[in-house]
């Protein structure tokens, strides 16, 4: 038993080195074959690496989704204490922080450069702000509402602002680009099938003396077919290390500006290259299709092959 | 061994290759089919090894009807039948070893194994030490050597050869002609398609006489040439 499966294995081992070497002796149009392989795997990785940066690039603020109530300035802060300290037993609050008059203006001082022409005013204008921060199961666009309406029945509240509408529209956007991706998955994945059959097709076609003898002495459609699916495996294996070399080298290329762009809006943000994750899926997807390419070119193509002595 | 009863084969361009052809074949024997090119000669080897089917009758190699044979245990059936061709088809790009072996490889047999056996079938055809050779850098009774040696290496049952002295001299011819009679010896059976008569008395050995693909002579089996002339 265990000699049947050695001897098993050792088959095998041995179509996949038949398979290895034939790509090897004709590097050019292997290589070929490979960056066509690549180019197709790339896209979607790169829209992949694209949404999961543009994610990473916002999420500071896009999960940021505040609301600013306003009092009207005749409202006391020990007014608004106190309905601050109501609100927070309110369910979908993650926290509130009351901003008194003073507070703000002290940091408006600090912060706009107006800070001379504010001492000009005798009464401070501004009025006392809570910030409410909606727990992270309450960002759903009718649970805002409900929140702000909330806020706004109160009669000591002058408006209550939301400044959520872009960060809705942002991940609807990468939400479009997510489909887009699965898409463009699909298509190219179909594609990498199509060139990698035909790329057997044509091998098959050169070889078919070759497996008009094999028939002759005896072998079987799977014995025949086997280096075929291991160079189908090759060639899928082979343009995901490429494609994940071209997404990694895109990803160097462009780190340094990014950087530099991001430094201009005060972020550290830095981009984010293929994960080691997407380095698996890269790969399985690659073997899987390139497989698939294979088995259906030499599944079809072989059985037309019969020896005729 | 081989049974054909009123087996007739007639290919899609509408030749007859075989018509109503009853013949026997039995184990352990080495016999001639002889014939002007386009007798039948090749058709009847193209059946044995099922290469082709016939279109009417039927055809029994080693107990198994031919007919009713799934193509998924027709590699198995392949695998009991040797094959020597007039152009020996060996792979050209391969060394002589890799032609050789193959029908073990495709057995999946062991490769410690293929080695030694590959090594005794180079040395009973006498090519022993041309194992790394490429099949274009040996003569052509080398090459036809080559093919013999591939057809016995697994030691099939049945050897069956067309035209295997088709392309050597005459003393390579008798040379090939012995070392099949050789395997007969060991218990091969062996039937060889031949146009050269005089080699075939030579040996004296039966010999089965094909014509516009009838069987010619005494050689058909009585039975069915009872039912033939019915």
């Amino acid at each position: 038993m265990s000699l049947g499966l050695t001897s098993y294995g050792a088959r095998h081992v041995q179509a996949f080195l038949a398979s290895l070497g034939r790509l090897a002796r004709s590097p050019f149009s292997t290589f070929l074959t490979l960056i066509v392989i690549a180019l197709a795997l790339v896209l979607p990785l790169g829209l992949e690496l694209f949404v999961t940066n543009a994610r990473l690039a916002t999420g500071g603020f896009a999960n940021a989704i505040d609301l600013s109530v306003y009092f009207k300035t005749d409202v006391p802060l020990a007014k608004a204490e106190q309905l601050a300290k109501s609100a927070r037993a309110r369910a979908g609050i993650a926290q509130i922080d009351v901003i008194s008059a003073d507070a703000a203006l002290a940091e408006f001082r600090a912060y706009s450069g107006f800070g001379a022409a504010l001492g000009v005013l005798n009464a401070n204008p501004l009025p006392h702000v809570l910030h409410v921060h909606p727990a992270s199961d309450a960002e759903s666009a009718a649970s805002l509402e409900a929140l702000r309406s909330y806020f706004a029945a109160w009669p000591e509240v002058d408006v209550v602002q939301i400044d959520a509408q872009w960060v809705t529209r942002f991940n609807a956007i990468l939400e479009v680009l997510r489909r887009l991706l699965v898409i463009a998955a699909a298509i190219l994945g179909a594609g990498v099938v199509a060139v990698i059959g035909n790329t057997i097709r044509l091998e098959i076609l050169n070889r078919r003396g070759e497996i008009e003898v094999t028939k002759i002495v005896g072998g079987s459609n799977g014995f025949v077919r086997r280096p075929f699916l291991y160079a189908g495996i090759l060639y899928g294996l082979g343009g995901a290390l490429l494609a994940w070399g071209i997404a990694a080298s895109a990803i160097g290329m462009l780190a340094a500006p990014v950087a530099t762009l991001a430094r201009t809006y005060g972020s550290r943000y830095t981009l984010v290259g293929p994960t080691a994750q997407d380095l698996v899926l890269l790969i399985a997807g690659g073997v899987i299709l390139g497989w698939l390419g294979a088995w259906l070119s030499a599944t079809r193509h072989l059985r037309s092959i019969e020896p005729r002595a | 061994m081989i049974v054909f009863d009123r087996a007739s084969k007639r290919y899609p361009n509408g030749r007859e290759g075989l018509s109503n052809a009853s013949l026997r074949v039995e184990e352990g024997e080495m016999v001639f089919l002889t014939g002007r090119s386009g007798a039948g000669k090749s058709t009847v080897l193209k059946l044995i090894a099922l290469l082709e089917r016939p279109t009417r009758g039927t055809v029994v190699v080693g107990g198994k009807n031919t007919a009713s044979l799934a193509p998924r245990h027709i590699p198995a059936f392949r695998r009991r039948i040797g094959i020597v061709f007039q152009d020996h088809k060996l792979l050209t790009e391969r060394p002589v070893f890799d032609n050789v072996a193959l029908p073990l490889v495709v057995a999946g047999t062991p490769l410690k194994e293929i080695d030694k056996r590959v090594r005794a079938a180079l040395d009973q055809v006498g090519l022993l030490g041309k194992e790394r050779a490429l099949p274009l850098e040996l003569s052509v009774g080398e090459q036809q050597r080559v093919g013999i040696a591939r057809a016995v290496v697994s030691k099939p049952p049945l050897l069956i050869a067309d035209e295997p002295t088709g392309n050597l001299d005459p003393d390579l011819a008798v040379e090939v002609m012995r070392l099949f009679k050789r395997f007969q010896e060991v218990g091969v059976t062996i039937v060889v398609a031949t146009h050269d008569v005089h080699l075939v008395r030579e040996l004296g050995l039966r010999e089965i006489v094909l014509d516009h693909g009838h069987v010619q002579g005494a050689d058909i089996d009585p039975l069915a040439g009872m039912i033939a002339t019915r």
